[in-house]
């Protein structure tokens, strides 16, 4: 792991400090629309940064992409949404739950073939936003395709996650078991994925390939391999974020435009970055959460629509490479 | 030969720099305006006119104003709806502040309003590029929405939520908005404006404006180095884009629809948008008006060909398959050809040239 | 060569230091630039020569030193301005504008003498008509005097790499600068197309007076062309002098040229 830069410690630290700041002042300045309490405030950051992981979950299938093939995939939602219905239709259809994760992800490994095989391999030498948007069309066409499959209609996905509210603090604190789960499983997730990265020979194939598609082949690097192996693993990262994200809000469309949000944890976090999905995650998370409560009921509510998006253009005016990301410098 | 250029010497650069200076495509073009101006009105129904070719016009008003931002100065925008909808609002609020403004003026300058706030929301480009910038671009289109969704004001409190476009007239007694205007006048008005801007925008796109677009688009750095102004050059495009996109928001709810939603400009508009101007060609006139065609045609193509097929599928179903079908098109254009129908359309104008000989 | 008439000095960088990060790139580099002169940059490469090019038409702000153009002294350059007070320049690797044509490329050269409005040029009428083809005449001149008529359509992309060069000079002159930068111009030519592209330098020299500053490592372009040489060497200065001085110099003979013949 490269050494932290000071801007970004400062970066992170000053929007802790903001996120505490902000709604604090507007407690005490708006006392009648802005309810401030700290138990209730450490329950919506908490909140925040827990669902927050789960923005993380989606923003590391792009960063695993993009990192190893430099597409910036904006099928990722779409990935999400398709994963999540085929578990779902196969547990309706009685399947055993087990069974039928495994089904799933081996559909999502024919999906990464299928893919690479009629997408990619064609397009390998095209510029980025001709593959950008080749993207855009997988994700229409995924989209579609998994809602002729299986339907429309909203599914619940249970699988016997737990969903009580822990209580802290005698009861003023309290915490979602779910929500807390979900954030181990990304962590876990998240940091074998780092380690796979950086460790392993296939980690250093996949960032040689994200450098330089030609360059990659040129030193004997089985660029299809590479490319299946890593749509099947943004795939898995898919599924998991999709079981997520469905057992919490239900399987349905909206869930492809929660991949929508994960395009601005990415700018915080920096396009290439695994820690910088993390903690852009958290930062999107929080933020929103914390915003939508304390500051929304002064703009009239439903701030949640947009302020991940002006909380990333903010960023990009001041650090257009996110966090973490690599500063991009051009030679003439 | 029928099709060709030799023979045809140009002795004045003035001359070489028509428009289109092969003399069939002068008569083509003529030919089709003509069609347009007088064969589809006679000849086509109401609902022909109302329902296909009125959207098909705003929407590739709309395409030409971010194939101006994306094509020509290349910078990837996902905000059209949200600019479209700055226009539809802005006309709104003035036709009914200034009862007494003429149709033409409140296009103009909804069209300036959504200008001003296209060059506000494109400040952060200068320091921010390629996909970083159409995420930018998606904190306007979200936040735009959002705000058009919670201010009474734009809507002028209605207590219904449901707002219809005023009527207003063009010369005097021919109305074009509101329940007495004829399906023929709509369609005149919005083919005479469209055709009269979408000169306009070629001759700006050939001329210096233009080549400073497509020199930031192609290497910004070198731009920079012969003295092309970075930041004024992408704010003249978001201007000119935005204006483009107001006045078609404008028409889509003045003209088309009577009824002014923000529902109607949302990120799947954006994306509507954005497919047309890949299919039709990045970087070109004629790629806006193919690609509005083909993707404002092919709803109605998937919703009928079932039934020529004696197939029955269900509503819901046809926008799923639509969908299938957009995303398998989009990246078959981009496999096959990825500047679009408008290059196509070329090659076949170049082998036109040779034919009957194969080359 | 015959008799030379060079002005004063146009260009003077003095005690240039440019470091990227702890990489010095230039080390106290002083030189001048008279008017009207064919300026020669030599050394290995990675000697810094395409930097110093850079400094002086502001793509790199040197951390030390001073530049001074036509009488203005500065520490820095500004690209925009560098561009606006007559300084042009070609790329080692070409910069194009790859989606235009030829002809389009080197309009755009003339972007700084363009003055019509957005509205005048939608309308394309009065001035931004006459501009335009006032402009296209003199772009045709540019043309014809580097006899690239035939491919002024074609759009740069597709062109072989020595007419790129061609037209990326093209662009360059339609600027008509008063100091023309030049990196590496005959790169990746043969003999004789470097015959051509040195009869068109002299020809620019000649007939618009235009100063050159040139990188080159052909050896016999260079002292045949340059009507004074600097030598740099892992950003060091190693001599500035007229080329038999220079080409007889021990250092610049030990780092760079070899035996002399």
């Amino acid at each position: 792991m490269q050494r932290i830069e000071r801007t970004v410690l400062y970066t992170i630290g000053g929007s802790a400090i903001l996120m505490v700041l902000v709604p604090w002042l507007l407690g005490k300045v708006a006392p009648d629309q802005v309810f401030f309490e700290w138990p209730y405030f450490f329950e919506v950051a908490i909140g925040g940064l827990l669902s927050g992981v789960m923005y993380s979950l989606v923003a590391l299938g792009f960063v695993l992409i993009f990192k190893a093939s430099g597409v910036f995939n904006f099928a990722q939602g779409a990935m999400v949404l398709f994963a999540a219905l085929t578990l779902v239709g196969l547990i309706d259809l009685g399947v055993p739950a087990w069974a039928a994760i495994l089904l799933t992800l081996g559909v999502m490994v024919l999906l990464a073939i299928a893919i690479e095989r009629v997408v990619l391999s064609h397009l390998v030498n095209q510029e980025h936003i001709i593959l950008f948007m080749a993207t855009i069309g997988i994700a229409y066409f995924l989209d579609g395709f998994g809602q002729t499959l299986w339907g429309s209609d909203v599914r619940r996905l249970d699988l016997g996650l737990p969903n009580q509210p822990l209580k802290f603090f005698d009861g003023a604190l309290m915490v979602n078991e779910f929500d807390l789960i979900a954030a181990l499983i990304a962590g876990v997730l998240v940091v074998s994925l780092a380690l796979f990265f950086q460790y392993t020979r296939i980690g250093r194939a996949l960032r040689a390939v994200a450098d330089d598609h030609q360059a990659a082949m040129s030193v004997g690097i089985p660029l299809k391999h590479i490319w299946v192996i890593v749509w099947s693993v943004a795939g898995l990262v898919a599924l998991v974020a999709g079981i997520m994200w469905g057992s919490k809000l239900g399987v349905q469309f909206s869930l492809s435009l929660i991949a929508l949000k994960a395009l601005p944890v990415l700018i915080i976090g920096g396009f290439t970055s695994i820690p910088g999905a993390i903690i852009g995650g958290l930062i999107i998370g929080a933020g929103e959460n914390v915003a939508e409560v304390f500051i929304g009921p002064l703009l009239g509510g439903g701030i949640t629509d947009w302020f991940a998006y002006m909380l990333a253009l903010v960023f990009l005016v001041f650090r257009p490479q996110g966090l973490f990301g690599e500063k991009i410098i051009e030679r003439v | 030969m029928i099709y060709r250029e030799a023979g045809e010497f140009k002795s004045t650069y003035q001359a070489d720099q028509a428009i289109f200076p092969i003399r069939q495509d002068r008569w083509f073009i003529l030919a089709i305006l003509a069609i347009a101006f007088i064969a589809v009105p006679l000849l086509g129904s109401d609902y022909w006119l109302g329902t296909i070719m009125l959207p098909f016009l705003i929407l590739a008003l709309a395409a030409l104003g971010l194939n101006v931002l994306t094509g020509y100065a290349g910078l990837l925008s996902l905000g059209t709806g949200g600019f479209m909808a700055t226009g539809a609002f802005a006309a709104y609020k003035l036709a009914t502040m200034f009862p007494g403004l003429h149709i033409l003026a409140v296009l103009i300058m909804s069209g300036l309003i959504t200008a001003g706030v296209g060059i506000l929301f494109g400040i952060p480009s200068l320091r921010i590029k390629g996909f970083y910038l159409a995420v930018a671009t998606l904190a306007s289109q979200f936040f735009l929405i959002w705000m058009f969704n919670k201010f009474g004001w734009f809507t002028n409190y209605s207590s219904s939520g449901v707002i219809s476009a005023p009527p207003m007239t063009v010369f005097g007694d021919v109305f074009v908005t509101g329940p007495q205007a004829s399906a023929t006048a709509k369609y005149l008005f919005v083919l005479s404006m469209v055709v009269i801007i979408a000169l306009m925008i070629k001759n700006l796109v050939r001329s210096n404006m233009g080549r400073e677009w497509m020199a930031i688009r192609d290497m910004d750095i070198a731009a920079e180095i012969i003295g092309i102004k970075m930041l004024s050059t992408k704010l003249k495009a978001f201007a000119v884009s935005s204006f483009l996109c107001g006045i078609a928001g404008a028409l889509w709810a003045f003209i088309y629809t009577g009824s002014v939603e923000p529902a109607a400009f949302d990120i799947n508009r954006s994306f509507q948008i954005l497919f047309m101007v890949i299919i039709g060609g990045l970087g070109s006139i004629l790629g806006s008006f193919l690609g509005a065609a083909f993707i404002t045609l092919l709803p109605i193509f998937l919703s009928n060909a079932p039934h020529w097929f004696g197939m029955n599928i269900p509503v819901d179903m046809i926008s799923h398959i639509e969908s299938m079908v957009f995303g398998a098109l989009i990246i078959f254009f981009l496999i096959v050809e990825p500047h679009g129908l408008a290059r196509l359309w070329q090659i076949a104008k170049e082998k036109l040239r040779l034919w009957p000989f194969p080359y | 060569m015959g008799e030379r008439v060079l002005g004063d000095v146009i260009l003077d960088m003095k005690n240039i230091s440019l470091s990227f990060g702890v990489m010095k790139v230039l080390n106290n580099i002083s030189f001048n630039v008279r008017k009207g002169e064919i300026r020669s940059i030599i050394g290995p490469n990675g000697a810094g020569k395409s930097s110093m090019l850079n400094v002086i038409n502001g793509v790199y702000h040197p951390q030390e030193g001073s530049i001074t153009f036509k009488g203005q002294v500065r520490n820095k350059m500004k690209m925009h301005e560098a561009a606006a007070q007559g300084i042009a320049r070609t790329f080692q690797n070409i910069a194009l504008f790859k989606g235009m044509s030829t002809l389009d490329n080197i309009m755009t050269g003339r972007n700084l003498k363009m003055k019509a409005s957005l509205l005048e040029q939608a309308f394309y009428w009065g001035r931004a008509q006459k501009e335009e083809i006032a402009h296209r005449h003199k772009v045709e001149e540019i043309i014809d005097f580097l006899e690239i008529q035939a491919i002024r359509k074609v759009p740069v992309g597709r062109l072989p790499y020595g007419f790129q060069k061609r037209v990326e000079l093209g662009r360059a002159l339609a600027a008509e600068p008063e100091v023309l930068l030049l990196d590496e111009p005959m790169a990746g030519m043969n003999l004789e197309e470097k015959e051509d592209m040195s009869r068109f330098i002299l020809d620019i020299n000649d007939t618009f007076g235009t100063t050159i500053v040139l990188i080159e490592h052909d050896m016999g372009v260079v002292m045949d062309l340059s009507d004074r040489v600097v030598v740099l060497d892992y950003g060091r200065q190693l001599a500035d002098d007229v080329p038999d001085v220079v080409r007889n110099t021990q250092s610049v003979i030990d780092a760079y040229l070899g035996v002399s013949h």
